[in-house]
């Protein structure tokens, strides 16, 4: 057992280290960096645009890339949030309370590092995690039949909705539509086009591609250039980096908290780096000796949150890679970046393709190290970024999507339809409705109807076949209890407090 | 009946509104039977449940209490869309180098204010900077000049 976990990671290492990954991980982790630093882009954004570019690197290195943009994209928002008081990122708002103070007490040198030296020990932790974890889960999933996944997927949307933000019946709603969106296209067991109305170019689906880069792109710009560009930059003077000793020894214990509910939160469906930041933050002002200073400038403030999101974001991998279940929208665009190669996410993918199982993994360790050692020193360079007005950022991102929708095949019909998703996406903002669970939605759709089939076919009609597998009855029944709880009054309304601080 | 939450009310009638377009196109398909399940199956289940829950939505808004929709404007939706939609007719008669030059002055427009060098400036630079990156460094296939030149 032992030297086959070292094994794993001997072989994660040596792909890793070949010098066209490193180079993508490096490409990956800046990037992540630069639009976490930028407000009015975000992650999702930045990886659907850069899913046409994958097509033309092998898989594991588009992973690899992908991967890097996400982790990247929290620690650059950190950054921002100390030092001028904006979330680059939805995930580093709670950072902004704390670490803003502390830098117009003049310590955003010390915030800047305790961010760093949080996040990058959360990231291995959790990337041992992902290692010691993942097999098993997937050895399980290897059992499963379409009875049990089917049932799987049914869980996973509903968490996925439980724990999203905003109204819970809208979010249902919305993964309805996802699920019929996926559906579009030809119909693999009849060979029946549906829903293409004669378009030729909609026999494959709707692309997921243009699909996400309008509903999360184009409508992100739409909406930024409805506000005014209002956004004043000074900086603060970073001061010394080293954190004193008191730093050292208060920051530890936050530390610690913060990677394990982090860690815990992230491998939840529909969990990921945002609960992680904002459950951390929380839990620390609940146990934390130094609870009353908190808002004022506590090191924990940047300590728990930091280390939480940065291993959120690394353990919702456990989900995707092992099971082929999307437990956020980075997440469903990671499967979807794998479909686009022509790999079937599963718990199959750990044992056909190691290389790109172990080579992600070791690759996060490396990526996270590359964060801390650039990162530092090149503060100046980001907070300069963001003297950036908006009117020239956001040309430049619709010229990358517009290149990124038209290459999907040479056709001018993949910039409409983004376009038209960017008007839809519009609506949904406007009408509060979440993209997020329509995404996975649309990525779990055919999957649910195809499963549904064979089991339909397999127990000859019998729905009840759902519930007589202990599995697949485990699933239903967490599903069931899950919605029941969040339905239940008192909760419901906790869980509306907890989102509206964001 | 008044309406009490507008955003509900108009997000229950978009999700009733595709429930039904979906339903409606899915009685074109063979339904088959839960045993064999047709191509019409799936969708008609999923866009039953998905008229079900808008109309739970729209009933909502007329008891709960809710927000009012921001306000829209629509210039910036109708010049990044259009933007946008040009661009991708444009590529094969006049070329990607053009096209990109017309997208970004284009789409400045949409804007709170314009600094006409600065976005001269802007459409060649990104012109030249994706011609770089994705026509020589990851060798899309794009034309780059207009038709006529070629």
């Amino acid at each position: 057992m032992e030297l086959q976990f070292l094994n794993n990671l001997s072989l994660g290492f040596s792909v890793a280290f070949q010098l066209w990954n490193l180079f993508y991980c490096l490409v990956g982790v800046v990037l992540g960096t630069l639009i976490g630093v930028l407000p009015g882009i975000g992650s999702v954004a930045t990886i659907a645009m850069l899913l046409p570019v994958t097509f033309n690197l092998p898989p594991t290195t588009s992973l690899i890339m992908l991967a890097g943009i996400y982790y990247g994209a929290q620690y650059g928002g950190s950054t921002t949030s100390i030092l001028v008081n904006i979330p680059g990122e939805a995930t580093s708002v709670m950072t902004c309370i704390d670490g803003y103070q502390m830098a117009r007490q003049g310590r955003a040198g010390s915030a800047l590092a305790t961010s760093a030296i949080a996040s990058f020990f959360a990231g291995t932790v959790a990337t041992v995690l992902l290692a010691m974890f993942a097999p098993p889960l997937a050895e399980v999933a290897l059992k499963f039949g379409p009875v049990e996944y089917f049932s799987l997927m049914v869980f996973g949307l509903v968490a996925a909705v439980v724990l999203a933000h905003g109204s819970l019946i809208k979010a249902i709603a919305m993964v309805f539509l996802g699920l019929l969106f996926g559906l579009v296209g030809t119909d693999v067991n009849s060979g029946v086009m549906r829903f293409t109305f004669g378009i030729f170019e909609l026999a494959d689906g709707i692309s997921f591609v243009g699909l996400a880069m309008g509903v999360f792109g184009v409508a992100e710009i739409i909406t930024n250039l409805e506000l005014k560009d209002a956004r004043d930059v000074f900086t603060n003077k970073v001061g010394n980096l080293m954190p004193s000793k008191e730093d050292f020894r208060r920051m530890w214990l936050p530390i610690l908290r913060g990677t394990a509910l982090g860690s815990a939160l992230g491998i939840l469906p529909g969990g990921g780096a945002l609960l992680g930041s904002f459950g951390a933050y929380a839990l620390e002002k609940k146990v934390s000796k130094y609870r009353y200073e908190l808002g004022k400038g506590a090191i924990e403030g940047v300590a728990a949150p930091e280390s939480a999101n940065n291993a959120a974001a690394q353990t919702s991998f456990i989900p995707m890679l092992t099971l082929g279940i999307p437990s956020n929208a980075v997440m469903a665009l990671m499967i979807g970046a794998l479909m686009i190669q022509g790999i079937a996410p599963g718990p199959l993918v750990m044992t056909q393709r190691p290389e790109l199982f172990w080579g992600l993994i070791a690759s996060m360790w490396i990526g996270n190290l590359m964060l801390v050692v650039l990162n530092l020193p090149m503060i100046g360079i980001w907070v300069k970024l963001l003297t950036v007005p908006y009117r020239v950022l956001y040309p430049s991102i619709l010229v990358f999507m517009a290149i990124g929708a038209y290459s999907l095949s040479n056709a001018p019909l993949d910039v409409a339809m983004m376009a038209a998703f960017g008007i839809l996406g519009y609506f949904f903002c406007k009408l509060e409705c979440e993209p997020a669970p329509m995404i996975l939605g649309f990525i779990l759709g055919p999957m649910m109807e195809e499963n549904l089939r064979r089991a339909m076919v397999m127990s000859s009609g019998n729905p009840v076949v759902l519930l007589t597998s202990p599995i697949s009855a485990g699933f239903l029944l967490a599903g069931a209890i899950l919605l029941g709880i969040v339905l239940a009054p008192s909760i419901r309304k906790k869980r509306e407090e907890v989102f509206v601080e964001e | 009946m008044k309406i009490k939450s507008p955003k509900d009310f108009w997000a229950g009638l978009m999700f009733i509104a595709f429930g039904l377009f979906f339903l409606f196109f899915a009685l074109d398909y063979k339904m088959g039977s839960l045993t064999r399940m047709g191509p019409a199956y799936f969708p008609t289940v999923l866009s039953s449940l998905m008229v079900a829950f808008g109309c739970v939505i729209l009933f909502q808004s007329f008891v709960l209490k809710g927000e009012r929709i921001p306000a829209m404007t629509f210039r910036p939706v109708f010049i990044i869309v259009l933007s946008l939609i040009l661009f991708g007719y444009l590529i094969a008669p006049i070329g990607l180098a053009l096209a990109l030059v017309f997208l970004v002055i284009f789409s400045s427009f949409a804007g709170h204010e314009i600094k006409i060098k600065e976005v001269v400036i802007l459409s060649v630079g990104m012109t030249i900077l994706s011609l770089l990156v994705f026509v020589k460094g990851l060798g899309l296939p794009f034309p780059i000049w207009p038709m006529f030149l070629n």
